[in-house]
């Protein structure tokens, strides 16, 4: 039983888990404390569009997914703009368009196979050679900018008018954490599903606020944090056939519960 | 109250026939004004004056409706210099959450424009050490931002403006939330840096003891429901000496 755990597919898994694991919080923490951690589901709805979209005209499902997710991250961006400091409004517009798009895809296409499952809720099963290139290219990517841009990213999520002041291009840093956070989460969901990548981009950030005192050291926490989650929660799936979206969701809840009690964080 | 003809300082902020208003609400109208080179400036004015309003204006994060601003001789527009100004927000909108120290946060005053793609030198960590101890910060400096109380929190965003020595700070109720004692404190050493250091001074105020001890009994000039109290720096040094500190710079 415990053989699945050295299986080529559970290999690939666990490569892609351990870059994902990376990556999400170290975008997770900017969208958290700008108070758009609510992005992340909005771009998994529209990946998913893309992905249906991918099995319907038979294009590599992820790529049509990660154009769809980087083509409505413009769209948020835009529409942030006309209905400023309603940042959640445009979100919420986005994402019904996302799942309607992906249902109208659905149903264009009906009687493909549970593949289309293991998009919505993470597989080990499904990582293909393909999939770990795209992950690996969007982890350098990713760690790139985030660390060219660190100071300006910290400034620009403590307070955005103090970076305006400073003269930073407020504007196009905030496009490019948008678009990084398209990257992350079309990657992410064929392992951790799109139903809950957003999981993965906001709870470990969750927990290393309740912990952490410095921005540094956030950063590193979220992202060991995630990491357990996501080893261990893959290795719950495998072993017990279970989806590993909801194995690593459910581990990071515990984490927090346990954080929560811990910290005596439930003050009254 | 016309500045000597001959006076030698150049103009830091010149406001030229600005007016602004919010949808339909005139905020401000036709304001002209202009600070210069070591001048202290106070403002005053009740609440919904437009005081906020007209120092968003002047830092660029609010365009003027009619008008033109012009910082250090350059249309705001154009002015990229913005690490020679520090400014210091009415309400920090920042999240009391938010994990950073009070180190983390007085350094992020040297994260400007110039400064992207830099790596923060030996020389930076210094001007960081060196801005909390001028704010007497030091102590709490590994603490979270947002476990402080309002007057320590004031404190290290003043520590912030500082740490570029900027040549012009800019503070909006600066002294909101603070004892009276840590206040005349801040008014001593605000005072004291006009006085020995080169620096001009806009501050939003509504403690008009402080300003009228330092800036004089009546407003220069008014606009609206804002009045302008100053002290001209032709009243604290003479030409010679300008010429002697520009000569050194
Ligand atoms: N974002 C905004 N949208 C619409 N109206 C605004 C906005 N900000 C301020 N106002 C209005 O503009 C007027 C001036 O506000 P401002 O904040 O500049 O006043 P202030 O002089 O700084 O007052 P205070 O002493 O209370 O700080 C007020 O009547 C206020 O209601
Ligand atoms: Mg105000």
């Amino acid at each position: 039983m415990l053989d699945i755990l050295l299986s080529d597919f559970f290999q690939r898994a666990l490569i892609g888990g351990v870059l994902i694991g990376l990556t999400a919080p170290l975008i997770g923490i900017f969208l958290v404390l700008r108070r758009l951690s609510m992005i992340g589901d909005t771009l998994s709805h529209v990946t998913i569009a893309g992905v249906a979209l991918g099995f319907l005209i038979e294009v590599y499902p992820l790529a049509a997914g990660l154009v769809f997710a980087v083509l409505a991250s413009f769209a948020i961006e835009k529409l942030r703009k006309a209905y400023k400091s309603y940042a959640e409004l445009s979100i919420a517009i986005i994402m019904s368009g996302g799942v309607a798009l992906a249902s109208l895809f659905f149903t264009l296409g009906m009687g493909y196979n549970t593949d289309v499952m293991s998009y919505l809720f993470g597989s080990i099963y499904t990582l293909d050679t393909t999939d770990i290139y795209m992950v690996g290219g969007v982890t350098i990517i990713v760690i790139a900018v985030v660390v060219m841009f660190f100071k300006e990213f910290f400034l620009l999520s403590f307070e955005e008018d103090a970076a305006s002041v400073s003269g930073l291009p407020v504007k196009m840093m905030n496009m490019i954490i948008t678009v990084l956070t398209a990257l992350v989460v079309s990657t992410a969901i064929k392992i951790v599903g799109a139903l809950l990548v957003s999981a993965l981009l906001t709870i470990p950030v969750a927990i290393s606020l309740l912990l952490a005192r410095s921005f540094r050291s956030s950063i590193v926490l979220s992202v060991i944090i995630s990491e357990i989650a996501v080893i261990g929660g893959l290795m719950l799936a495998g072993v017990f056939n279970l989806a590993p979206g909801a194995t690593i969701v459910l581990l990071l809840i515990s984490l927090l519960i346990v954080t929560l009690v811990g910290k005596k964080g439930f003050t009254t | 109250m016309e500045p000597a003809a001959q006076d030698c300082h150049q103009p830091i902020i010149q406001i030229k026939n600005v007016s602004f208003h919010y949808r339909d609400q005139q905020v401000i109208k036709d304001l002209n004004f202009t600070i210069k080179e070591r001048d202290f400036v106070g403002m005053v004015g009740s609440n919904g004056a437009g005081k906020t309003t007209l120092l968003r204006m002047i830092v660029g994060l609010l365009p003027a409706v009619e008008g033109s601003i012009e910082l250090f001789g350059q249309p705001i527009r154009k002015f990229q210099d913005w690490e020679r100004i520090g400014y210091v927000p009415q309400k920090n909108s920042f999240n009391p959450l938010f994990p950073a120290t009070v180190r983390e946060v007085v350094m992020s005053g040297l994260y400007n424009r110039k400064k992207m793609f830099r790596r923060l030198t030996r020389l930076d960590h210094q001007k960081c050490e060196d801005a909390l101890e001028v704010m007497r910060i030091q102590d709490i400096a590994d603490k979270r931002i947002g476990a402080l109380s309002g007057g320590q929190q004031q404190r290290v965003f003043l520590a912030r403006a500082l740490i570029n020595r900027p040549d012009l700070l800019i503070l909006d109720e600066p002294t909101i939330g603070i004892d009276a004692e840590t206040q005349a404190g801040f008014f001593e050493l605000i005072t004291h840096m006009h006085a020995h250091h080169h620096m001009t001074f806009l501050m939003v105020t509504h403690d008009l003891d402080m300003v009228k001890d330092y800036l004089g009994e009546s407003p220069v000039s008014q606009n609206g429901k804002i009045q302008f109290y100053v002290r001209h720096s032709h009243e604290i040094e003479n030409c010679a000496e300008v010429d002697l500190q520009h000569s050194l710079v």
